[in-house]
């Protein structure tokens, strides 16, 4: 073993690469990040920041390079030896068992016993020891499923404080969180900082960088293109590291000239799958050529409405009408047929075909359209032919029309996704979650994209859980609490802090009379 | 690089492993019950392809094998798990034999259609109960259509020992009009070989242009693939649930069709045997692909022609069992060759 200083780093990653199939998704990266450092991991999505963490945590291993731990090299090949290194990851997606209490998920798989017995007793109080420690609380017998996301992220955090991690790595811990909950999140982790805790964290928010890291590290395609102190840098030397040209970071935009109204929400009832009202008497409504924004914390009737108002769900109460016809209860293709296009929050469940090549997902919907069909057998070389001036004018890459949708990076299936929508010529468009996940290119990209399509006269309504997102690109705002409208408001007549309340359960006149 | 290729590639390897992998440990279990293997496998090779008798019976055991498991693996590729072929097999042959009896009077270029689609319609709507109880009532096809196999069964017992009934008290149907039978290619001793081949061929091109370049098609593999986004694409699940049922049925009865007009003349009750369940294990093998499944078939009426020529060298022929047991078990549990495979190109790069 070779013999080299690096015992003042709490991780070194030296030399990694790491191959799939057709990709080089990390390309000799090295990572040093010092003892009790916050330290930020930020690049496009698909630069490789998931694949080098995931390595570093013993999910994937490395096809070459070292991995030194306190100075000492160490061999990670699953979870087990990582959580031996001490090292903990929360994920993006949390793995928590949703009808188990909250001490039940932190012991799992570590359960104290007493004799052949769990010994509840004994994990509430190491629990409760370590979210007094930590400052983080949580109620220890709360069932996960009745605890907000921000609550449920302690749980996962606690999980692995309670393993003894001394290394945590958090992937995009902010994306679900309000900017309350945000705020609170990095008072925990500057918590855990203080006693000693070295923290890595994934992130697309250079503002979040700028709040809270001591150094950051670039990625792009897979390489290293910057590692700098935070204090030394600024969001747009970040962001230009991570494209590698210049971005722009706000969207520019003329004034809307709103038409007159396509799609009316009236008093909507709508069911989640539980059959619990999640859209309780909503109504709102979109003109041509705006974009209306509902900004809301995720879960609280988002999804359900998109999903009512594209026909993917059933309407309980309440009308959906679009261009002036009377459309609740018409199916998802009549609806289409009409001009209605959707991007949707789920993209990998709602809006494309993993298992398809990219040319038969550009049709999804469109199949029997007689521009791809005969009515019995696929125009393919039409298809194909469309296919590729879309890849083209929306420069999806790899421009390979018969690769698979599920070898796609995540922005480059959402920009699939908006080509076909934008493709069969909508007046309306359904916009969930757009950029999800997505790397400031492919934002930058999709932000531009809608902001054309409304001034094309398009009617947008826009859903999103990033509120930076719904005041750039709304031309008015609703807030969404619990299945209900807050208010309405105009980006230059509010702030994020007068939205964050109504997405938090306050009605817009109450907080204005307070103020 | 072309993806598709790559992929039919990797398929085609899985299986071939696979068939490969069992027959060695089906050699490993030979010698350690004392038996020669090489003179084993010999003797089964020339059971199934020795003689013109052994091809012709091994033909005729491939074609209604195809049919059904086309059947099952259409079924697969919209995320249905036929296990009801057998019924369907039932059901077909049973309409088309009394079809069969009705259509003495026309010409055979009459009969011979009305016979086949009464077949497949028999097959395609006892397939489509499982199909709409699954798209309009959630009960899942793997349940439903077991009991309809149990269903079609006792259907049949009861028709041929009663309503259509041949005279003489055994329990099969009437003769089926001569104008509706189709004609043998050629006969070696008590074997013929009919023309009822050329059905399962031509199934096997039908099934591949539905697969590959309709919007049924598109429709049926989107279900399979992603219910969810057909459903955000406007294509409805229950409706390509109960189609695809249908087709699978439809390939089913078509099986049990072409036993009534090309091999026995009559439904009886033994006429579809396994040949239903024996379509799982072909579309496993031939891992959904219309020429895949052409192939599982034959391999698998290969072992099983050639399996009596075995039994007379001394190896019991229900070691063919065991070799069909191990192929489903690794192409089923493809991640082991995967792995292997995986390893071993390691291994060659370091």
């Amino acid at each position: 073993m070779e013999k080299v200083d690096y015992s003042k780093y709490a991780v070194v990653m030296k030399g990694i690469t790491k191959r799939f199939p057709g990709v080089l998704a990390n390309d000799h990266v090295d990572l040093f990040v010092k003892k009790g450092e916050i330290h930020a991991i930020v690049g496009e999505n698909g630069a490789g920041k998931t694949t080098l963490m995931s390595q570093l945590y013993g999910l994937i291993r490395p096809d070459e390079g070292k991995i030194y731990i306190n100075g000492v090299e160490k061999q990670i090949r699953n979870p087990n030896d990582a959580i031996e290194a001490k090292i903990g990851m929360v994920h993006q997606h949390f793995m928590l068992v949703d009808r188990l209490s909250v001490v039940e998920n932190i012991v799992l798989g570590q359960e104290p016993v007493k004799g052949p017995f769990f010994d509840l007793g004994r994990a509430r109080k190491e629990i409760r020891e370590l979210s007094k420690k930590f400052g983080l609380l949580v109620d220890p017998d709360a069932i996960i499923e009745d605890l907000p996301v921000g609550m449920q992220q302690r749980v996962e955090i606690i999980k692995v404080l309670y393993r003894g991690a001394e290394i945590l790595i958090l992937d995009e811990p902010t994306a679900v969180l309000t900017p309350q909950e945000t705020n609170e999140l990095f008072e925990i982790l500057k918590n855990l900082q203080k006693q000693g805790r070295t923290i890595i964290l994934i992130t697309h928010k250079l503002n979040e960088v700028m709040a809270i890291t001591e150094s950051v590290t670039v990625m792009r395609l897979g390489k290293v293109t910057g590692v700098v102190k935070t204090a030394e840098t600024n969001p747009n030397q970040l962001a230009n590291m991570m494209v590698g040209r210049e971005v722009l970071l706000t969207v520019e935009k003329e004034k809307a000239h709103p038409g007159e109204e396509i799609l009316q929400v009236k008093n909507l009832v709508v069911k989640e799958n539980r059959g619990i009202e999640a859209v309780k008497g909503l109504s709102l409504s979109v003109k041509k050529g705006e974009i209306v924004g509902i900004a809301g914390v995720a879960g609280n009737g988002q999804t359900e409405l998109t999903e009512a108002i594209t026909g993917l769900r059933r309407v309980e109460s309440g009308k959906i009408i679009f261009k002036g016809e009377d459309i609740t209860n018409y199916s998802p293709k009549r609806r289409r047929e009409m001009g209605m296009g959707h991007i949707p929050e789920d993209r990998l469940k709602h809006g494309l075909i993993k298992l398809f090549p990219v040319y038969y997902n550009f049709i999804l919907g469109e199949h029997d359209n007689s521009k791809f069909s005969d009515g019995i057998f696929l125009k393919i070389e039409e298809i194909k032919r469309f296919s590729e001036e879309l890849v083209k004018r929306f420069d999806v890459r790899p421009p390979k029309i018969d690769l698979l949708g599920m070898n796609l990076s995540g922005g480059n299936q959402q920009k699939v996704i908006v080509a076909r929508e934008i493709a069969f010529n909508p007046m309306l468009m359904v916009v969930s979650q757009p950029t999800r996940g997505l790397d400031v290119g492919a934002i930058e990209f999709i932000h531009k994209t809608l902001i054309s399509m409304r001034d094309k006269g398009i009617g947008i309504l826009l859903v999103s859980m990033e509120l930076e997102e719904i005041f750039s690109l709304s031309d008015r705002i609703l807030a969404i609490y619990e299945g209900r409208i807050m208010g309405e408001t105009t980006p230059d007549k509010t702030t994020p802090e007068e939205v964050g309340l109504m997405m938090a359960g306050h009605k817009l006149e109450d907080i204005r009379q307070e103020a | 690089m072309n993806i598709k290729k790559y992929l039919l590639n990797e398929k085609v390897i899985i299986s071939l492993f696979s068939v490969l992998i069992s027959l060695v440990i089906a050699a490993i279990v030979m010698i350690v019950i004392g038996k020669n293997p090489l003179v084993a496998y010999a003797a089964l090779f020339y059971g199934a392809f020795g003689t013109k008798e052994a091809i012709i019976d091994n033909i005729m055991k491939a074609s209604p094998l195809i049919l059904t498991g086309l059947a099952v693996g259409f079924g697969f590729r919209a995320g249905l798990f036929n296990i009801g072929a057998n019924g369907q097999v039932i059901i077909g042959a049973l309409l088309s034999a009394y079809v069969g009896t009705l259509v003495g009077a026309y010409p055979f270029f009459l009969s011979i259609p009305l016979v086949m689609i009464a077949g497949m319609l028999g097959g395609a709507a006892w397939a489509a109960i499982a199909g709409w109880l699954k798209a309009y009532r959630g009960a899942h096809e793997v349940i439903t259509t077991i009991m309809l196999n149990y269903v079609a069964t006792f259907i049949a017992n009861y028709v041929v020992n009663g309503p259509f009934q041949a005279p003489g008290g055994v329990p099969k149907s009437p003769s089926i009009a001569y104008s509706a039978q189709f004609p043998n290619i050629m006969s070696v001793g008590a074997t013929s070989l009919s023309t009822i081949i050329f059905v399962s061929l031509a199934a096997i091109v039908v099934i591949y242009v539905i697969i590959q370049r309709t919007t049924i098609g598109y429709e049926v593999k989107a279900v399979g693939f992603n219910p969810y986004a057909a459903e955000y694409g406007g294509i409805s699940i229950g409706k390509n649930v109960v189609l695809a049922m249908a087709i699978s049925g439809a390939l089913a009865g078509l099986a049990g069709t072409t036993q009534v007009v090309g091999v026995y003349g009559r439904y009886f009750g033994a006429l579809s045997g396994s040949m239903g369940f024996d379509g799982i294990t072909i579309a496993l093998i031939g891992q959904n692909d219309p020429i895949g499944i052409a192939l599982a078939a034959f391999l698998i009426s290969s072992i099983r022609t050639g399996s009596n020529q075995m039994q007379i060298a001394g190896v019991p022929k229900d070691l063919v069992v065991i070799i069909q047991g191990i192929i489903i078990f690794l192409v089923a549990a493809n991640r082991i060759i995967k792995t292997i495979r995986i390893r071993k190109r390691k291994e060659a790069e370091a």
